[in-house]
């Protein structure tokens, strides 16, 4: 079989354009831009832990808004200047996704579903909590300063530019370790796990360490994601943080693809642009028409647009 | 001491509301492996078409009836419709579309009926003989009214052709269609007396918790947790697991935390239960053969 040169050509046209971009459009589309390269850094998270290991996740808007947590408390104590607080924040998400899925990874199925549900009732509910007021601001969360952009680029780029550009390098460099990750004998061994557990357990892969260390790989990229997003909102409140974070970051992995790489950047495009077009096409009831579009798109594209893509492709050969 | 048998009554009472959703969505992840995430906002949405037969000036039980009878065609109608077209499709994408059904029904009920929180009538009137200082009567006449539906759901699966076909067209779907069941259409029956249930079980839960398009949604998932409790696969678990759950609610709720967390202790009793019990309280483990 040849080797297809159009995703190399798809992934130079993304990028090219992802530099051009925000030169060339208003500040409120760059901040939607830098919205949407932060969601696929969370939806990448979601779909190793989904697409590649197989395990459903209603929870990872609760590693969202740890990650958010974690930077904005570093920040707002000003223990660490802004950049360093998302590798923190990653780390703090890993672990706690580690931690979680070792008891996690005995559920399968719907009983998974539940307990990483109850992670999501749970977090917003624990961050409003009297007992870490201190640290968390309670309901009322914490407000943060827009990071400025550093000595020689603060000419040409402003605040706005500054934050897109750190995203899209995160975007890129979490891509490719993504890519690497799920291409090698770690990305074979989830696969396995996937499709055969009890098969790959019998070739010698050890299920319990592999699950679990996805759980946190995966925790991690959503954590990053969450930490970029409180720099970009520059507020953190516990109400930011629902269940419907979590529900709206599974839609846009199904919807982009299970197990696609690329395929998230279109799943964060469409939890980000479809809400706006469904108010524009109705006032009064714009939910219903979101609800009604994503319904559709389940029909046409059973498999997402990942799926769909690859679908035309085998078929011309 | 009276307080708490005040506490552990509600809590029954609550839970046969849980054990009513969770027996309908026990009832099609039997037929089809999918949690239904739409159940509850299909039970709010004929909650509100009770509501405006009743406001049209119908008496409150043939509101009821003709509510049942709703309830049951647009569940019908949702299978045929919609989910049918994505029943080969993977799991998560079913689940998508019961969420973006999620989203239109409660969207709908907002943009038709208005978000403000409505005084729904109890059937029961509030000096009734059968209520006393720990039950009031509508709690007596609600935990009745969902113990007699699910008598009457088990009667009708043990004991009649269709519900035998049902079960059957559920088990095994490619041996029934063989002996002459029509597999589609058991799966949008399915659909029905799954809405049905709801129905009854948002209809006795709204003079409580109020109607409004959100009313359902905390109900959902402490359903969703005693169907699990209770073990997905058995349809026994889910009552039981639904009166567990409610009594643990309000406990927790009354004496160990608040009603400010409540949900999330709730919840993770649930999960550290199922860490030790991965297949629910009545749950079989199921065996695959390799």
């Amino acid at each position: 079989m040849k080797k297809s040169r159009a995703p190399a050509i798809t992934v130079a046209v993304l990028l090219v354009g992802g530099c051009v971009a925000p030169f060339a459009i208003s500040s409120f589309h760059t901040f939607q831009l830098t919205q949407i390269l932060i969601y696929a850094i969370a939806l990448l998270g979601l779909n190793l832990l989904t697409g590649y290991s197989g395990q459903i996740s209603l929870g990872h808007g609760a590693f969202y808004g740890i990650g958010a947590y974690a930077a904005a408390i570093l920040l707002d104590h000003a223990w660490l200047p802004y950049w360093a607080t998302i590798p923190v924040a990653g780390a703090v998400c890993f672990a706690v996704g580690f931690g979680f899925g070792l008891p996690a990874l005995r559920l399968e199925g719907p009983y998974l579903a539940l307990a990483t549900f109850a992670l999501a009732i749970a977090t917003p509910q624990i961050l409003k909590h009297d007992a870490l007021e201190k640290w968390t601001g309670g309901v009322q969360g914490i407000l943060l300063d827009k990071p400025e952009p550093p000595g020689l680029l603060a000419g040409p780029l402003d605040a706005d530019q500054w934050l897109y550009f750190l995203c899209l390098v995160f975007v890129v460099v979490s891509y490719v370790i993504g890519w690497n990750l799920v291409r090698g004998r770690t990305g074979r061994a989830l696969i396995a796990i996937r499709d055969q557990p009890i098969a790959a357990a019998a070739m010698g892969i050890d299920t319990a360490l592999y699950k679990s260390t996805t759980f946190g790989l995966s925790a991690m990229y959503t954590g990053v994601a969450g930490a970029l997003g409180a720099l970009l909102t520059g507020f953190v409140s516990p109400d930011s943080f629902t269940i419907l974070v979590s529900i709206n970051f599974l839609v846009g992995v199904v919807v982009g693809g299970m197990a696609s790489i690329l395929g998230n950047l279109f799943g964060a495009l469409f939890i980000v642009i479809v809400p706006n077009i469904a108010s524009d096409i109705s006032e009064s009831a714009p939910w219903a028409i979101y609800g009604a579009l994503l319904i559709l798109i389940m029909i046409l594209m059973p498999r997402g647009f990942a799926g769909m893509v690859r679908a035309v492709a085998a078929r011309r050969g | 001491m009276e307080g708490f048998l005040h506490q552990l009554l509600l809590g029954l009472a609550s839970g046969s509301i849980y054990g009513g959703v969770a027996l309908a969505l026990v009832m099609i992840f039997k037929a089809t492996h999918h949690v239904n995430f739409a159940q509850g906002e299909l039970a709010m949405f004929t909650t509100y078409i009770s509501w405006s037969l009743i406001q049209a000036g119908a008496p409150y039980w043939v509101a009821f009836a003709l509510t049942l009878g709703g309830a049951f065609l647009l569940g019908s109608l949702i299978q045929v419709a919609i989910v049918r077209r994505v029943q080969h499709a993977p799991v998560l994408t079913v689940v998508i579309v019961f969420i973006g059904l999620l989203i239109i029904l409660n969207s709908l009920a907002g943009w038709l009926f208005g978000h403000t929180t409505i005084d729904f009538p109890s059937p029961f009137p509030a000096d009734a003989w059968y209520g006393s200082a720990y039950f009031s009567p509508h709690e007596v006449g609600m935990t009745v009214v969902t113990l007699a539906t699910l008598a009457l759901v088990y009667a009708f699966f043990r004991y009649t052709r269709l519900g035998l076909a049902m079960r059957a067209a559920a088990l095994n779907p490619a041996s029934s269609r063989l002996v002459g069941i029509r597999v589609d259409r058991m799966l949008a029956l399915g659909w029905g007396f799954a809405s049905l249930l709801g129905a009854v079980a948002g209809m006795m839960a709204a003079p409580i918790v109020f109607l409004e398009p959100n009313m359902m949604v905390g109900i959902l998932v402490y359903a969703f947790a005693a169907a699990l409790l209770g073990g997905i696969e058995n349809p026994w678990g889910a009552p039981i697991g639904g009166f567990i759950v409610g009594v643990m609610e309000n406990l927790a709720g009354a004496y160990v935390v608040g009603t400010q967390i409540k949900l999330a202790v709730a919840l993770f009793i649930i999960v550290a239960v199922l860490v030790f019990k991965p297949s629910g309280l009545f749950g079989r483990r199921s065996v695959v053969r390799v």
